[in-house]
């Protein structure tokens, strides 16, 4: 008959390939589990024991408390330390800084959703690439340094300053800082710069999962919307908003619990007032208080847990 | 009388893609027409620029006698079954066929109650509370036609409306597709590149190539009666005949079609038998007749001769329909 009949080989079983690879190849075939479970022990005896372990060490430490006259740590059980949690000073802290951590989340949201829509829906081949070079290219430099650089763009004699006296707009600039609470002497020390920072650092990590659940909408939904009698808003609302949701959701996850962990960018710009990233750092170290370091921390991990519990409640991740 | 969609002159082009290229279009209202050609021949976009996707970059489309450019797919009251039904995953059945009277602001009792009856009327009643992720394909398919015909659109497109659906179901949605049409009175205007499909469900159908129409008539007269080389290639199972070999059995030096169940077994033309393929009610014979293949088909019960030896083949000359050499 045809070529390939005629050159056939006799057998239908070819031989085992032989070595120890080949074997290895055979008996993982046979067994795909063993595969996987001696891919998978070694990342989850590491998350688990030195990840999960030490969060839970550090659980442990927030049931002890230090002792005010020999600042030793009593190792005995109490809820003391999370009693000072909300003496004023302490609340005050952590107030702000879910408060902070909220509007940078906000801000990132709106900020994001235009350019991961463009993104995800115009943006093509090079294009595409430019986007991504775009919102990666920061990431590539150093953190302290794209603080620093704030700091001088946002100070007195900064850039800013001078770009609005430039268009005349100075009154504009004063006005703002004139603002109770959140102006200042300058945006570099006021709560408005923080707040800048963060949002410019966290951006890229709201902007990304919002692409990628944008991406994940079929264009035909869209239409689908407004063929059935949907104006572009009542699209946007009914349609594009609970579907990107979950990706907003991530993207918030993200910029939420790093504003509330964060502790450098508070210290160079803004008021002097802390944050629980800070209090978390002068706790542990100067004041050499740990067990209430450790209750400081423990409040975004809370935080996190119930905003995650609302967020599902709420049906953010029905469309996944 | 005013025709449901009229298209005067429609272009659409992309760059200096032609997708659509000056068609000229009359639908009757309570039509059922078929939009037919193969993919990239410009029917996809026809329906998009009637459903309002697409805007005409030349020419005029009017539904109902209203002027239709410029005009969003949200402000016209036609509604589309999308090839891949396009449901929405975060919402369940029930608010999925009441969308479109919830966004126009129907009260919560009324949109549900009318979205039942659409579910019952698509023979999926109780089905409301389950998700789009939940349902067979077929079933998807009837949510979406409910959730158009809940609108009373006054025309309903259908883009490739089985497509994705096998082959006893689609046979199946074919036969409730078009008692469906007939009980409601809708312009039904639905894609397709399937010929049986076109000519099994519609009333007229529009055969397209290249952008343009190249064909429109009732499915009897484009199967008997193609136009072109064209239709009688992608409609039909039609012997399509080159004009030389026409001229050499004694007919016209023309490009002629001949059906496959025109031609008898007996005397005539010297064949071979190539191939014989059994179809249950009838048997097709491919043939070799001095280097042309033909296809014969047989009817059932008829003696089917075996593969490799000569038959002789005849014909009426009535049977012989000639067309034009175009595209």
């Amino acid at each position: 008959m045809s070529a390939i009949a005629m050159t056939g080989k006799d057998t239908s079983i070819l031989p085992g390939r032989g070595g120890f690879f080949g074997r290895l190849s055979d008996a993982f075939w046979r067994h795909p589990k063993l595969l996987l479970f001696l891919m998978l022990t070694p990342p989850l005896l590491w998350l688990g024991i030195i990840y999960i372990g030490s969060l839970i060490a550090l659980l442990l430490q927030s049931f002890f408390s230090i002792d005010d006259f020999s600042g030793m740590i009593s190792y005995e059980f109490t809820l003391s330390t999370y009693a000072q949690l909300l003496n004023p000073t302490n609340f005050d802290i952590i107030v702000r800084t879910i408060l902070m951590a909220a509007l940078v989340t906000l801000a990132s949201a709106i900020i994001a959703f235009p350019i991961a829509y463009y993104a995800a829906r115009y943006a093509k081949g090079k294009w595409k690439v430019l986007f991504y070079l775009g919102i990666m290219l920061p990431l590539w430099s150093s953190y302290l340094v794209k603080i620093y650089a704030w700091k001088l763009i946002l100070a007195k004699e900064g850039i800013l300053t001078w770009f609005f006296d430039k268009l005349y707009l100075s009154w504009l600039l004063d006005g703002i800082l004139n603002l109770p609470v959140v102006g200042g002497n300058s945006l570099s020390v006021s709560y408005l710069g923080t707040f800048i920072v963060f949002v410019y650092i966290w951006l890229p990590y709201m902007i990304l999962p919002t692409q990628a659940a944008l991406e994940r909408v079929p264009g035909n939904l869209i239409e689908a919307s407004s063929d059935l009698g949907a104006t572009p808003r009542q699209t946007f609302r009914t349609v594009l908003f609970p579907l990107a949701l979950p990706g907003i959701v991530a993207g918030s996850i993200f910029t939420f619990s790093l504003t509330l962990g964060d502790y450098i960018i508070p210290q160079i710009i803004g008021s002097s007032r802390l944050f629980i990233g800070q209090a978390v750092y002068t706790q542990q170290g100067t004041a050499g208080n740990v067990p209430l370091a450790a209750a400081f921390s423990v409040v975004p991990i809370v935080i996190m847990a119930i905003y995650l519990w609302l967020a599902k409640r709420m049906g953010a991740f029905d469309a996944l | 009388m005013t025709p449901a969609v009229r298209f005067q002159q429609v272009s659409r082009h992309f760059g200096q893609v032609r997708a659509v290229d000056g068609v000229d279009l009359e639908i009757a209202p309570g039509e059922f027409f078929a939009m037919l050609g193969p993919s990239g021949s410009g029917k996809t976009t026809c329906l998009r620029l009637i459903a309002g996707f697409e805007q005409p970059t030349g020419g005029h489309i009017q539904i109902f006698g209203e002027k239709a450019e410029g005009v969003p797919p949200y402000r016209r009251n036609v509604n589309t079954v999308f090839q891949d039904y396009a449901l929405f995953p975060h919402l369940n059945i029930l608010d999925n066929v009441a969308y479109g009277l919830m966004v126009k602001g129907t009260g919560k009792a009324e949109r549900l109650r009318e979205a039942e009856k659409a579910l019952e009327l698509v023979k999926l009643p109780g089905y409301g509370s389950r998700r789009p992720g939940q349902l067979s394909g077929g079933q998807r398919q009837r949510v979406a036609l409910a959730r158009a015909l809940v609108n009373k659109p006054k025309v309903l497109l259908l883009d490739e409306p089985l497509g994705a659906l096998d082959l006893k179901l689609r046979e199946q949605m074919q036969e409730e597709l078009k008692s469906l049409q007939r009980a409601l009175g809708i312009t039904f205007i639905f894609v397709t590149h399937d010929q049986g499909e076109a000519l099994s469900m519609a009333d007229r159908v529009a055969v397209f190539n290249n952008g343009g129409i190249v064909q429109e008539g009732t499915p009897h007269d484009i199967y008997r009666r193609p136009k072109t080389r064209f239709v009688a290639d992608f409609v039909g199972s039609s012997n399509v005949i080159a004009p030389d070999f026409m001229a050499s059995l004694g007919g016209e030096k023309r490009w002629a079609s001949l059906r496959p169940e025109a031609i008898r077994l007996g005397d005539g033309a010297e064949a071979r038998v190539e191939n014989a393929s059994f179809l249950g009610a009838a048997t097709r014979l491919t043939v070799d007749i001095r280097g042309t293949r033909l296809h014969v088909m047989l009817p059932a019960g008829a003696d089917v001769p075996d593969v490799g030896s000569s038959v002789r083949l005849g014909w009426q000359p009535g049977d012989v329909h000639y067309m034009d050499d175009a595209a």
